[in-house]
């Protein structure tokens, strides 16, 4: 393309005005956004004392959780559709025939391998009963590996933890149980 | 006895080296405080909180992170120090003792104070100054000399590194304050033209009289010096030495540990410096109108003072150099050299040939007019000079920028001009 081509537009930089070339005023200018700057609220957050606002926990990826129906057994049906869609692999299931007579499986273990997942929640979109879901929880720490392997127990236990401060989304955005 | 009292050093080098003592302790705490000082400032302004964590050792207690220093200086000094094989070893370890030992020395002629009062010591001159070699007749001189020595630290340091960001880091470094130390002792000298003084002393006892600091009196003398000790100084905007961006780290990329803490020490003690000679050749030293008094008869406590206000300015213009720091962005190479040649260096002429013009004419000025119009006239002559060379500054300079547009010049449009040029030929 020639500089000559019409299709190009030339921008050409506004020549400095005397105000610009004195700098004083310019000086000042910048002098006073840091003054500013220098005063204003901060948006550090303090963490361990000071919690982080989730702006909406609705739709924050952190920790999962596994949620109990209104007679407190896990939702889970087995049915390995989040295992399919992890793209991480991380979760592990191992089913087995259920004690209850309305459904056909139930999972006799369910590890999540916190480690490995990438919190792209594929797993909560896949789950057809709305069993699996990622909480606002953001610090997931742990000593060792095997500590951030979740089984069933602590994956439901986070459900606990977190089921008053988060509703189970499928009631709030009108899910399918 | 009387062997005693000769083995025994005299009055005068003992209190030499108390005030070494105090100077080099104070100074060195107060570079690692003003290490903390930059992070605060540098994250309030970026709307962070800065280091508040670091209190006292092994308790919970915080004190707004100011243990910071203590354990910043630990880790840096408990680091490996790499020296690596391509080095010039001899040079490679001299550079920080240079840099150091000369920005140091430069405290000798710097005084931090007024003086006290009698002590009535035999053998010890009254009043004793705050200065650590009172009666040294260049001062002035004593302090630019040595600063000039530092930069030989910076070279030698960006040499012997046997690296090209070092190399060029220490290139920088040398045009940049070879370029500035003209406008920087424009800007001093008519200082010492006013005082008639080489001591710094002398000079802050003046402007302590007339109660009229230099700033006011020689306003393009301040704002020269003030511009060129930035640079000096080696702070933003003219950081090129060590831009880090470019850089790496300019003349220390290649020094760890207790080294590279001598080099940031000795940038910090440039600051310092820099800060000391703002305030006691253009904003009065000590001296605060209607507390501190002037002359040198002082109470206990007036002599403190004096300390106080000295330090409070030092303190001020070090947070003006740390608020311009985020402030404005660093300059190109070529506009550094056009600011220190064509801007700088001409208003720093401007502002000696009017302040020696006054300073001469000033006896026949206070014989006609009387005492008072005559010191009004000193003052508003440099302020008309400080106007005029400002604005002819602003309009006749060579602008640092090409603000031509875009397409009147780069090889692109050469190129195609020549093509319609062959063009029209073989038409």
């Amino acid at each position: 393309m020639k500089p000559s081509d019409p299709g190009i537009t030339w921008l050409e930089e506004k020549p400095l005005g005397l105000a610009e070339r004195l700098y004083l005023p310019l000086f000042i200018q910048g002098l006073t956004t840091t003054a500013r700057h220098m005063v204003s609220p901060k948006v550090t957050v303090s963490f361990p004392e000071q919690r982080p606002q989730v702006g909406n926990p609705l739709i924050y990826r952190g920790v999962h959780r596994l949620n109990r129906d209104p007679e407190g057994r896990v939702k889970c049906v087995a049915c390995f559709l989040c295992a399919t869609a992890c793209p991480a692999h991380c979760i592990d299931i191992v089913a087995s025939n259920s004690p209850w007579p309305d459904r056909e499986k139930y999972p006799e273990s369910f590890q999540i391998d916190e480690l490995r997942c990438i919190f792209c929640g594929m797993c909560e979109e896949a789950c057809p009963v709305d069993a699996i879901e990622l909480t606002s929880l953001l610090d997931l720490t742990g000593k060792s590996r095997e500590e951030m392997i979740f089984d069933k127990e602590k994956l439901l236990s986070v459900y606990d933890m977190t089921k008053d401060a988060e509703p189970m989304k499928s009631a709030t955005l009108g899910g399918t149980l | 006895m009387n062997s005693l009292s000769t083995l025994l050093p005299s009055p005068t080098t003992l209190a030499a080296l108390a005030k070494i003592g105090l100077l080099i302790g104070g100074l060195m705490t107060a570079a690692a405080y003003l290490v903390l000082l930059e992070r605060w400032i540098a994250a309030w302004v970026q709307d962070r909180r800065g280091p508040n964590r670091v209190g006292i050792p092994l308790t919970k207690i915080r004190l707004f992170g100011l243990g910071q220093p203590l354990a910043d200086g630990l880790k840096i000094i408990l680091k490996e120090d790499f020296t690596p094989k391509h080095v010039d070893k001899v040079l490679y370890n001299a550079a920080p003792l240079v840099i150091l030992a000369a920005s140091l020395a430069i405290f000798a002629a710097i005084p931090f104070g007024s003086v006290l009062p009698p002590l009535n010591i035999p053998g010890l001159p009254d009043p004793v100054p705050f200065l650590v070699a009172p009666g040294l007749d260049v001062g002035v001189l004593w302090v630019f000399a040595l600063s000039s020595i530092a930069v030989y630290g910076v070279l030698l340091g960006g040499w012997a590194s046997n690296n090209k960001y070092g190399f060029l880091g220490g290139l920088r470094s040398s045009a940049q304050l070879v370029a500035y130390e003209i406008p920087l002792g424009l800007g001093l000298l008519g200082v010492v033209l006013a005082a008639g003084s080489l001591k710094l002393d002398t000079i802050m006892n003046a402007q302590a009289e007339t109660g009229i600091w230099y700033a006011f009196a020689q306003p393009l003398g301040f704002l020269v010096f003030l511009v060129a000790s930035f640079a000096e100084a080696a702070r933003l905007p003219f950081d090129l030495p060590e831009a880090e961006q470019e850089l790496v780290g300019g003349y220390h990329t290649e020094y760890s540990g207790i080294k590279l803490l001598l080099f940031l020490v000795a940038e910090f003690l440039h600051m310092i410096t820099a800060a000391f000679l703002i305030v006691i050749m253009f904003l009065g030293g000590w001296h605060l109108w209607g507390v501190t008094g002037s002359g040198n008869e002082v109470s206990w406590a007036g002599a403190f003072l004096r300390f106080g206000v000295l330090s409070a300015k030092i303190l001020a213009v070090i947070v003006f150099f740390m608020l311009v720091r985020w402030s404005w962005p660093r300059f190109r190479f070529d506009q550094l050299m056009n600011l220190a040649w064509k801007v700088m260096l001409p208003l720093g002429l401007a502002n000696l040939v009017t302040v020696a013009a006054v300073e001469e004419f000033r006896p026949q000025l206070v014989a006609a007019l009387g005492a008072g119009p005559a010191s009004w006239l000193a003052i508003a002559i440099p302020w008309a000079v400080f106007f005029v060379g400002w604005i002819a500054a602003g309009v006749f300079t060579p602008s640092g920028t090409d603000n031509r547009p875009i397409r009147a010049r780069g090889p692109l449009d050469i190129e195609h001009d020549l093509l319609e040029h062959e063009l029209a030929g073989s038409r």
